[in-house]
């Protein structure tokens, strides 16, 4: 008898089918990975396993009873116990204090008791965790440690843990894994979510596989290779890359030469020595799963985050510590994954959005903005591109995903670009809006133009770019023609396994043209 | 300068800080629970306004005090009213109370001007007093400094020890956090703001009853505001809200100071020290952006709307 | 059985009939307030209310009068909405109206023998000078520092209360003024022109009408205007779009303290004609009121100024003729505020009746992000 049995789980937003008849079956002393990429449906099957969000259809039987869990509360006491991937910690208190917030009032208020049972815990399971240091002097690695032995406190029976090693180094891994064994052979259900293939073989004995919110397979990774796995995570075939001819770049628009990014914030992706090349008339396109540097490539390349001046150079100019205004100037521009908050002022019309990127134009003299050439612009953008709107004094938020996007996609193409960069350019977006916008970018690449594409939509990657690469852990695969590379080895490329072909060519050269 | 002039001098300083310590500990319960209240300067007027109409009509300290504390719980009420249930924009609201309190004990207390009352007289603890020295600073002060002592205490005791400290921090810290764990972030708050206002009405009484039995428009001369300053430079930490309200104390009365050390300044200008000092502190703080960030309560002036 | 309750439910996109009606409605509220207080004082309500409103502009004189209080209240509420559309919380309008004062009175004081009135222009300057001086310590304090500006403002505006009554009692004393704290009086070409002779209404009025024009054309046609907006709208957008947000910060607040500044001066070299030690009821603070009231636009501006400034009138009214005290002028001014606040959010969100069936169990609505 499993411990969890899952069974036609479906549940629908408006807009779209999260999970749909979804199956899983994980056994006491079991670890279960549940893997699929972002927009796959994990996170809302998770929500629905720990009682925040109920399923439209399915059963849900907890060892052989048919049961509704009604919260979070419930779902606790019944022995589920989830280690979320933003921790839900306050900083400022101490190990203990954080574990007793969490824990039933008369097990909460003896504190040394507490820290007594919080060490022997820890110990046990191999975690060391000193109750009196306060949560925001540990490591990311020791503060999962904390979420995890809090729900260790509780009588476990299924402990989910979502995207656990995004996080943490590979030794924290090591040490991670040995817990999780430790509490599978004393018959603790373990739900493992993650798309990391190497360890989902390494620890886990069955999968599940999510795609676009239906089950693409199950399995067991100790018989399977991670090839297998990906082809299940991303489909069968290869997408088609005919929709649209290939071309080949001409002279290179964009270098960047062994640029190398820290930040302070734990949460951000250092970058890793990147390079690489984007040349005149060609798309090139960067896959990978979310949090793994992209962010902060982007915001490097745009100048809203600065760096070495000559890790970055456009056109013969190195850029990096040039604020973005210039960078607009030598011909720059950049759609962000932010529409409304970033891309657009929400609560402005579309003639004052229109304004945003572009006054380079000649849309100021001496300082007074002609709103008559603003308008021209804008209503050009609105018209040339479709956009469903009460007009140019409609507000930005009013628009539609799809419609907004696609208004700030035509304000920065239309500026005539030399290089355009794109972030999630068809995130959230409905297909007749992307099919324009893809058809825009090809036009675009056509008229000579170098362009850059982040997506997690590979689909769409294989169709528009000419060449295409991946991005794991702030480094950089190869980069190869997309029709040379198949969907296999993308897939190991945004595990991180980039083949005998080392990442991060030398001397600013790609390894493969 | 001799023994006497120092001894004096600290003993004026406790005095002149205890409206400080009142203000700023009630502030800071308020914004451990992440609210942030600036009406201070307000609602400690109308602490002093109500504290001396009530002595004037009744006769009794004891009532006035009273009734002060209940001012400021009102006023408080009022703001958490706004900023907690209607979710509004907590800067905005504290700037209306404010003005709104300044303007209403203005006009409450306009008969009262000229009025002279007997304030709260010094008492001194039997045995303490007698200490050389610290006996004199500390121990022959009014009842309500002692109060002012035994509330630091209190509040001490609340965020190192207690669990209402604990859910206190934890609503400040991460409201969605704290209301998965079944903490009621509202009832949490709206009892941190009332904490404020209570303390900070009975500082407008101290102010009014005892350190100068009188009133007089705006006499609050801006200590709630300095106040504030003073929990950010506290890192909103009781024993350093303590320090930090008598070195501001210090600073108000330099002109006892000076005259001690036998300098001749005009008194406008010395009266500008305490806000130049709030000044110096705020930038130095701020420049180490870290730091506050770490220990001001990360949800401070985020109004939490409760996800249904 | 049912269970019926209140609750705040969030627009689909804000009312703007709604932004329209809320001042109106927080007036009506002030005016209701108002009249049960003087009912509690034991006057007739609609009688007070009409002496404290209406009386006050009865005559020429009175309208005079409302033109001398709206001109600084104008000029620093033009200044502040410039700081609060980039969300700049500058409350030392009151401050760097005091150090306008100060700065051109020591400047007035310089030209005791002129013949001329052209030395009004170099005292205007002056006063403008020292008031933006005076923000220019806020601005150099936020962009190096990053200090909060609330605070910094209100601390600058403790300081220069305190520099005023320093120079009255000292620097600027006049000599042959029997030791009161004042200083001497302006000589006639230190003086503001008046309009017409028959009343003090004087030229400052035009500053503050032409400083409204000037700033709101500045905001709506300007590129700079279209900068500090979007700083003030979307942090994040202007950091897309490359604004550089230090040299906006400088830019509104020295803008605001050079208005207030001239605000203050005209004040000095206007109705009170000499430096006195209080120069300003507090028009800074109520330059604020005047801004929300006046929903950041030309026009309510100059109504909310008009108002602001009757309520002035209307408590030296009071006081006249009902013997009433004048602090009922700044009680007005902060229900006002209070009742605008509480209005204001009916702009984001409607008051709906729940009814909750009290037998069925309701179950949570699911969290609305997708997978």
């Amino acid at each position: 008898m499993a411990r969890l049995a899952l069974t036609g789980i479906t549940k629908a937003y408006p807009g779209c089918i999260a999970n749909q008849d979804v199956s899983l079956e994980v056994k006491a002393g079991e670890i279960h990975a549940l893997l699929g990429e972002n927009g796959a449906g994990k996170s809302t099957l998770m929500k629905i396993i720990y009682g925040v969000v109920k399923p439209d259809a399915g059963t849900f039987l907890w060892e052989g009873q048919a049961i509704t869990v009604n919260g979070p509360s419930h779902a606790r006491s019944m022995g589920i116990g989830m280690v979320f991937q933003h921790f839900s910690l306050f900083e400022t208190l101490t190990v203990a204090e954080n574990i007793a917030l969490g824990l039933p009032k008369e097990e909460g208020r003896d504190l040394a008791a507490l820290s007594k049972r919080i060490k022997e815990v820890s110990q046990h399971y191999n975690m060391g965790l000193d109750p009196e240091r306060y949560v925001h002097t540990l490591s990311v690695g020791e503060q999962q440690r904390v979420e995890i032995v809090r729900c260790l406190l509780q009588d476990i029976k299924l402990l989910i843990l979502d995207e656990p090693t995004s996080v943490l180094t590979p030794q924290e891994v090591k040490g991670l894994f040995k817990t999780l064994n430790t509490l599978s052979e004393e018959g603790c259900a373990i739900l493992f979510i993650s798309h990391k293939l190497d360890e989902v073989t390494e620890l886990c004995h069955g999968a599940t596989i999510l795609r676009n919110g239906q089950v693409s397979g199950d399995c067991n990774p100790q018989q399977v290779t991670s090839a297998d796995i990906a082809r299940m995570m991303v489909g069968n075939d290869t997408p088609l890359s005919e929709d649209y001819v290939k071309a080949e770049g001409k002279e290179a628009v964009l270098s960047i030469r062994e640029l190398d990014y820290r930040s302070d914030d734990p949460f951000a992706s250092p970058l890793h020595k990147l390079s690489l090349q984007v040349k005149a008339g060609e798309i090139l396109g960067i896959a990978g799963v979310a949090g793994n540097g992209q962010d902060e490539l982007m915001a490097l390349l745009s100048g809203e985050e600065r760096c070495e001046k000559k890790a970055i150079n456009l056109l013969g100019e190195d850029i990096g510590d040039l604020p973005p205004g210039l960078r607009r100037k030598l011909g720059f521009a950049f759609v962000p994954e932010e529409r409304l908050g970033r891309g657009a002022v929400p609560d402005m019309s579309l003639q004052q959005n229109a304004l945003l990127s572009s006054s380079h134009l000649g849309l100021i003299n001496k300082g007074l903005i002609n709103f008559a050439k603003v308008s021209e612009y804008a209503q050009n953008v609105i018209t040339k591109y479709k956009v469903k709107s009460a007009g140019l004094s409609a507000q930005a938020k009013s628009l539609s995903g799809g419609n907004l996007q696609k208004f700030i996609i035509g304000r920065e193409i239309e500026q005539n670009p030399k290089l355009l960069v794109c972030s999630h350019p068809t995130w959230g977006v409905d297909i007749g809006a992307s099919i324009l916008i893809r058809h825009a970018l090809i036009d675009l690449r056509d008229r000579g133009a170098a362009i850059l594409v982040v997506s997690e939509d590979i689909d769409e990657l294989y169709q528009i770019s000419d060449r295409i690469c991946a991005i794991c852990h702030g480094d950089l695969s190869p980069i190869k023609k997309t029709q040379e590379v198949n969907i296999e080895t993308l897939g190991q490329w945004m595990a991180g396994q980039f083949g005998d072909e080392s990442a991060g060519p030398t001397e600013g050269e790609p390894a493969y043209v | 300068m001799d023994i006497d002039l120092i001894t004096n001098i600290l003993y004026a300083t406790v005095r002149t800080g205890t409206p400080l310590i009142l203000v700023a500990l009630g502030e800071m319960v308020c914004e451990k629970s992440g609210v942030l209240n600036l009406g201070q300067e307000g609602m400690l007027l109308m602490g002093a306004v109500v504290g001396f109409m009530a002595a004037v009509t009744t006769g009794s300290l004891f009532v006035a005090v009273l009734l002060a504390i209940v001012a400021g719980i009102l006023m408080s009420l009022l703001f958490g009213f706004l900023s907690i249930t209607l979710v509004s924009n907590q800067v905005a609201t504290g700037l209306a109370l404010t003005i709104f309190g300044a303007g209403l004990s203005a006009f409450l207390g306009s008969s009262y001007v000229g009025v002279g009352i007997t304030g709260i007289e010094p008492m001194s603890i039997p045995l303490l007093s007698e200490i050389p020295i610290i006996g004199k600073i500390f121990f022959q002060q009014d009842p309500l400094v002692y109060l002012s002592f035994i509330l630091f205490g209190l509040v001490f005791w609340i965020f190192k020890s207690s669990q209402i400290g604990l859910k206190i921090r934890a609503v400040g810290e991460n409201p969605e956090a704290a209301n998965a764990m079944g903490i009621n972030v509202h009832k949490v708050r709206y009892l941190a703001v009332i904490f404020g206002g209570a303390m900070t009405g009975l500082a407008g009484g101290y102010l009014s009853l005892a350190y100068t039995p009188l009133w007089a428009e705006g006499m609050s001369a801006g200590r709630g505001w300095i106040a504030l300053a003073l929990v950010v430079f506290a890192s909103w930490k009781a024993e350093r809200i303590m320090l930090g309200a008598y070195l501001f104390g210090a600073f108000s009365i330099m002109h006892l100071v000076m005259q001690g050390l036998g300098f001749e300044v005009a008194p406008n200008l010395l009266a500008m020290l305490p806000y130049i000092a709030t000044i110096v502190v705020l930038v130095l703080l701020s420049s180490d952006h870290m730091k506050t960030k770490l220990s001001a309560p990360m949800s401070l002036g985020v109004p939490y709307r409760p996800q249904v | 059985m049912f269970n019926v309750s209140l609750k705040l439910e969030k627009r689909p996109s804000d009312s703007q009939t709604m932004s329209f009606l809320s001042p109106l409605l927080a007036i009506l509220l002030t005016l209701i307030c108002g009249g049960i207080l003087f009912a509690l004082l034991g006057h007739d309500p609609l009688e007070a209310l009409y002496t404290f409103f209406i009386s006050p502009l009865s005559d020429a004189y009175g309208w005079a009068e409302l033109g001398i209080k709206v001109a600084p209240l104008l000029l620093c509420a033009t200044g502040l909405m410039m700081c609060f559309k980039a969300k700049i919380w500058n409350i030392g309008a009151e401050g760097q109206f005091i150090m306008g004062g100060l700065g051109g009175s020591w400047a007035a004081l310089q030209f005791m023998d002129a013949s001329s009135s052209w030395v009004l222009v170099p005292i205007m300057l002056t006063g403008m000078a020292s008031g933006l001086a005076w923000a220019a310590i806020t601005a150099y304090l936020k962009t190096h520092f990053k200090a909060n500006e609330i605070l910094t403002t209100i601390m600058l505006n403790y300081i220069a209360v305190n520099a005023l009554l320093w120079a009255v009692h000292g620097p600027l004393k006049d000599p042959q003024g029997f030791n009161f704290p004042e200083s001497a009086l302006f000589v006639d070409t230190t003086l503001l022109p008046l309009i017409n002779e028959d009343y003090r209404l004087n030229i400052s009025i035009f500053f503050g009408l032409f400083a409204v024009v000037a700033v709101w054309t500045l905001m709506s046609r300007t590129w700079v205007g279209y900068q500090i907006q979007v700083l003030g709208e979307d942090a994040k957008a202007a950091r897309y779009a490359g604004f550089k947000e230090n040299q906006l910060t400088w830019f509104a607040l020295l803008t605001c303290g050079a208005l207030a500044g001239l605000a203050g001066v005209s004040e000095v070299t206007g109705p009170i004609g000499q430096l006195i030690p209080s120069i300003s009821p507090g028009y800074g603070y109520a330059a604020i009121i005047v801004v929300f009231l006046g929903r950041m636009n030309p026009i309510g501006l100059v109504f909310a100024s008009m108002l602001l400034a009757l309520t002035y009138m209307g408590g030296e009214m009071v006081q006249m003729e009902m013997a009433l005290p004048k602090s009922l002028t700044g009680l007005f001014q902060g229900m006002l505020l209070f009742f605008l606040l509480a209005c204001d959010l009916l702009i984001s969100y409607r008051v709906v009746l729940v009814k909750k069936m009290l037998d069925k169990k309701v179950s949570p609505s699911a969290t609305v992000d997708a997978a």
